[in-house]
């Protein structure tokens, strides 16, 4: 069953909280994953490949670069799902 | 009727008998290589846990490497070179094509006639060196094989390469393997993908060299996150299974040894296996950088040396890197 945007964005909140230790509500949609949360590209990829797991989704190398904010991993994810 | 011919059979078990190393003379911080690649000792510290890499002299091989590190696992071994009937080295940073490493360090250590070979497994290449004399001793072919991981990366470094010249270090891990009363060494997982083969690679060949010789030295390179990635998260697996073939969960180790490429991906391998608080880690990396074949031996070394280890620990160790490839087994360190 596809997931809605809103749980993409929870579950998602989940993985960032958990690799950064920054509280889950801190991890809103126009967040920039570098910028605002401080997320290296090592890092990233430990989120990306727990977003492929939770969801069941594959995130392409070449796709990561274009995740800048929350927002956008949600919008590929829910994407993807379809 | 055609002969029947005969075909050899070895000792049933097979272990290691004594492990040796020799890491590059000259302690390199990070501030010494930050300038041409634009970065700090902060930021590198952070991405790689790296402090400080070995570098060797300019007039030292990894020949001379090798043979340093075999002369110390051999006298760890309690045998003598003339013992030794196959030297196996992994090395990707010898600059001829032939004749091979294997042979001139045979016969610099004094196991001339042994036979010798050249292994490229890259960063898998001591685990490939294990997993060889493994079954070279069990099937009969050697009695006792000195295996080496031995590399001079800072000859294939690019100063202003912000890929992974930065983590490269020069040193020489070596084995001695031979027959055991008892199991030594698990089941060698192993494989390749060569689809991934551009993720860390070479530059360009050396035969560009000869319509091109603008071109320069070759050096290394490598695709930091999808290398991540699959190092981080797919070569856990691979260990898992190295523990499963040997019978043994991640309870029953007392260390693990993964390849020290970098310290981010050492501590996904501890997550993703869930390796209890008991099991030491070698975490080599963060003095002497990231030695590639040499990097698993160098390691071990370390933590019996100082008495983290202690000989009769049941170990699992795993290499992975360029090729792509991966090796992993269990042993029981000497």
């Amino acid at each position: 069953m596809a997931h809605t945007a809103e749980d993409v964005l929870a579950g998602l909140a989940e993985i960032v909280a958990e690799e950064t230790g920054l509280p889950a509500d801190s991890v809103t949609s126009e967040k920039s994953f570098t910028d605002d949360l401080d997320i290296d590209s090592l890092s990233m990829m430990t989120i990306v490949t727990h977003a492929e797991d939770k969801f069941g989704v594959t995130i392409p190398d070449d796709e990561v670069k274009n995740l800048t904010t929350v927002g956008d991993a949600v919008n590929f994810i829910t994407g993807a799902q379809a | 009727m055609s002969p029947r011919l005969k075909q050899s059979t070895g000792p049933q078990f097979s272990r290691i008998l004594g492990i040796g190393a020799e890491r590059g003379a000259n302690v390199v911080t990070n501030d010494d290589i930050a300038g041409p690649i634009d970065s700090s000792d902060e930021w590198i510290r952070q991405r790689t846990g790296i402090i400080t890499r070995r570098r060797a002299d300019p007039g030292t091989d990894v020949v001379d490497l090798s043979v340093a590190a075999a002369l110390k696992a051999i006298s760890a071994a309690g045998i003598g070179a003339a013992e030794i009937d196959a030297v196996i080295v992994s090395t990707v940073t010898y600059f001829h094509q032939t004749p091979s490493a294997a042979a001139l360090v045979a016969d610099r250590i004094g196991a001339t006639p042994a036979a010798a070979f050249d292994i490229s497994a890259a960063c898998a290449g001591y685990s490939y060196g294990i997993g060889q004399a493994d079954a070279l001793v069990r099937s009969g072919t050697a009695r006792h094989v000195l295996v080496v991981g031995a590399e001079k990366m800072s000859d294939f470094i690019d100063p202003t390469d912000r890929s992974i010249s930065f983590l490269l270090g020069d040193g020489a891990g070596a084995a001695v393997v031979g027959p055991s009363d008892t199991p030594g060494i698990g089941p060698t997982i192993w494989g390749s993908d060569g689809s991934k083969a551009q993720t860390i690679r070479q530059t360009h060949a050396w035969s560009d060299l000869k319509e091109n010789p603008e071109l320069g030295w070759p050096t290394l390179r490598q695709e930091g996150q999808p290398v991540f990635k699959w190092a981080s998260f797919q070569m856990p697996k691979i260990a898992q299974e190295a523990l499963d073939a040997a019978g043994v969960t991640a309870d029953d180790i007392q260390v693990f040894l993964p390849h020290q490429a970098n310290m981010r991906i050492i501590d996904q391998f501890v997550k993703q296996l869930k390796l209890p608080d008991t099991v030491v880690v070698g975490r080599d990396i963060a003095d002497t950088g990231n030695t590639s074949a040499a990097s698993i031996p160098l390691a071990a070394e370390r933590l019996l040396r100082e008495g983290q280890a202690s000989s009769g620990d049941v170990a699992l160790q795993i290499g992975f890197g360029a090729g792509l490839v991966y090796a992993a087994q269990v042993v029981v360190l000497p």
